[in-house]
């Protein structure tokens, strides 16, 4: 109960093509994040499996059924959107109620679900409060109810963090991975924060410019990137990437390093620069080192380290961490 | 703190500036209805006296309620005037929403073939309509004018509302259609009361002209029993004698419930017009 198989999806604004072709396949229960930067078409994808947007060619299928012509109501899907998008007019209760009165659910069945997700996500106090008297967290967590009552084969969320603040965002990313255990259900989840989706994912689904660049575990992205774009996207801060003959001497077009993976040393090294900036984080710190004919080099080093600005640092690069990729940007296998 | 002083004299000069437009546009509307409530004598002698107990009169609203079904009139002019604002609006709102929510072919075509009627004054095709309203059937009717000015309202409806249409969250109605709400639904339960300031302030734009208009009235429903109020007025103005008490008294009555409509949008209406200028 929940699988969902997308092939050759395309769609097209117009002229612009969004989707430029997907295939991918999730399993029953499996929680997966789509994540790239803004405007690759991570919500557009989900539209289209949600049925609110019609792709122009390929099939969406939900547990093996095609799905293409089938509105969104009867999908067995419930979302959860970024803006919360609850009804301004309704109670908390009214909202998460809604559906399941479209349904036709029998108004015992509708009271049960209605207290349990409000058990589940402590909404108890809040349920005959509307919208506008809510904080933007607990509207989260109602749009989040008013899913979870549905009792759908696929939940979708588009990027239902990005309007809470830092704290509150740490709290319901942990709700909903809390959520997920319980429910045991098939998650789609998108964001453009790949701590997010690290954090989160079972399997990630890199996208950039309507394609999927790489799906992976979060660490299969992490220690081998299929291609540049995967390696700057996964990982903060990003990996350093040297190109010319330093890189043709390793047989690549480019190689990539990343900022925890270069060892300093204060008289000998591969690479010899002046540290440019430090910021200290407590937990860590990062150095950027301009290092001649090469250009900025980040270093991510543990704890509070000592060194002053402007002062010579040499590089060393660990070996088995280096990423080698082809003129076209492909990952080499080792 | 250099600038406060040029900050206060600005806001100074706005103040007068408005004050004085307020002035302009009220003093006409209160002269009507002080001088309404004055014989005949003290209109002319003192125009710009409020009643008093010796001018004191309701000679005017004496003469206004004998002649004439002038009470007639007035719900003529409000069945006119309430049924096509309700035209207008609904029609308006589901026009603006079908062009701004669905795309599909010729969509620019066909808004910009309704926005045309914005620029392109209804009057001209007169002849046109009388010939149509009298085939119909429709001649001395209040339907006619009906008809002929939901026509005239609803470019600007249709062109203000799909403004503010395309600022309703997309979220928001795609929540509904998830939920299993019809297109219907998301319009009127989800849609109309975002858009609620906008609808008031077309209602107003729209209202005083239909309102105040004596040229349909005049060739489309002029029978006794249709006639608008700005129609049933004109008894009261001749060609030699002008019966001034009954005039104002008209007209008095006749501004009343547009005020008291301006009254009820109006909080509305300013939201409506700021929305946008301020967030
Ligand atoms: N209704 C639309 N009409 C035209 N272009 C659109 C529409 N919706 C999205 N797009 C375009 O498709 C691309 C992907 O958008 P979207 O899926 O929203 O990106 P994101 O990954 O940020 O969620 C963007 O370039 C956007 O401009
Ligand atoms: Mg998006």
């Amino acid at each position: 109960m929940g699988s969902l198989s997308l092939q050759g999806v395309r769609k097209s604004f117009g002229d612009f093509e969004a989707i430029k072709g997907v295939d991918l396949d999730i399993p029953d229960g499996e929680f997966v994040v789509f994540v790239g930067p803004s405007g690759c078409g991570k919500s557009t994808l989900l539209r289209i499996i949600a049925g609110l947007e019609e792709h122009t060619t390929g099939h969406v299928l939900i547990d093996d059924r095609v799905v293409d012509v089938v509105p969104p109501a009867k999908r067995g899907i419930a979302m959860v959107f970024q803006t919360y998008a609850l009804y301004p007019h309704l109670t908390a209760r009214g909202n998460m109620e809604l559906g399941l009165k479209q349904e036709g659910t029998p108004r015992a069945e509708i009271s049960a679900r209605v207290a349990e997700a409000a058990r589940m996500l402590a909404l108890e106090p809040l349920l005959d409060r509307r919208p506008s008297e809510l904080s933007g967290g607990q509207r989260q967590r109602v749009a989040i109810g008013r899913a979870v009552v549905r009792k759908p084969r696929l939940f979708l969320f588009d990027e239902p963090l990005s309007n809470l603040d830092a704290g509150l965002r740490v709290n319901t990313r942990l709700e909903i991975a809390r959520l997920r255990r319980l429910l045991k259900a098939t998650i789609i989840y998108v964001t453009h924060d790949q701590v997010e989706a690290m954090t989160l994912a079972d399997r990630i689904v890199v996208l950039n410019h309507g394609r999927i660049e790489q799906v992976g575990s979060p660490l299969e992205l992490y220690r081998r990137p299929a291609n540049l774009f995967v390696a700057g996207f996964i990982g903060s801060p990003k990996m350093n990437f040297v190109q010319g003959t330093e890189a043709e001497t390793l047989d690549a077009h480019t190689i990539g390093i990343r900022p925890e993976h270069i060892e300093t040393n204060l008289e000998i090294g591969h690479w010899q620069g002046e540290i440019a900036h430090i910021e200290h984080l407590g937990t860590d710190t990062y150095l950027y080192v301009d290092v001649p004919k090469i250009g900025t080099m980040t270093v991510r080093l543990d704890g509070e380290a000592d060194y002053s600005l402007g002062s010579s640092i040499f590089l060393t690069p660990r070996r088995t961490h280096l990423h080698r990729f082809d003129a076209s940007g492909q990952r080499i296998a080792a | 703190m250099k600038q406060a002083p040029i900050l206060r004299m600005r806001r100074v000069a706005v103040h007068t500036v408005l004050g004085a437009y307020t002035l302009v546009a009220i003093l006409p509307v209160l002269l009507i209805i002080m001088n309404s409530f004055k014989d005949r004598k003290s209109i002319f002698a003192q125009p710009l006296m409020p009643p008093d107990a010796s001018s004191f009169s309701l000679i005017g609203y004496e003469t206004v309620m004998r002649q004439g079904d002038f009470l007639g009139y007035f719900q003529n002019s409000l069945i006119v005037t309430v049924g096509s604002i309700f035209f207008i609006l609904l029609f308006g709102a589901m026009a603006a929403f079908a062009l701004t929510e669905y795309r599909f072919r010729g969509n620019i075509f066909l808004f910009l073939f309704l926005a045309l009627g914005v620029m392109v004054p209804i009057r001209l095709g007169t002849v046109g309509i009388l010939e149509m309203m009298a085939k119909s059937g429709l001649v001395n009717t209040l339907t006619a004018l009906i008809l002929v000015y939901t026509a005239q309202g609803l470019p600007l409806a249709v062109f203000v509302l799909s403004e503010f249409m395309r600022t309703v969250s997309d979220d928001l109605k795609n929540a509904g259609r998830i939920d299993g709400l019809s297109e219907y639904v998301v319009f009127f339960r989800l849609v109309l009361p975002v858009v609620r300031p906008a609808m008031a302030t077309v209602a107003i734009f729209s209202m005083i002209p239909i309102w105040n208009d004596l040229w349909f009235p005049l060739i489309l429903a002029p029978s006794e029993s249709t006639k608008t109020i700005t129609l049933g007025a004109q008894v009261f103005i001749g060609q030699f004698v002008t019966n001034w008490n009954a005039v104002l008294a008209a007209l008095t009555l006749s501004i009343t419930p547009v005020l008291i409509l301006y009254v009820l949008f109006s909080r509305q209406l300013i939201r409506g017009i700021t929305a946008g200028a301020v967030k």
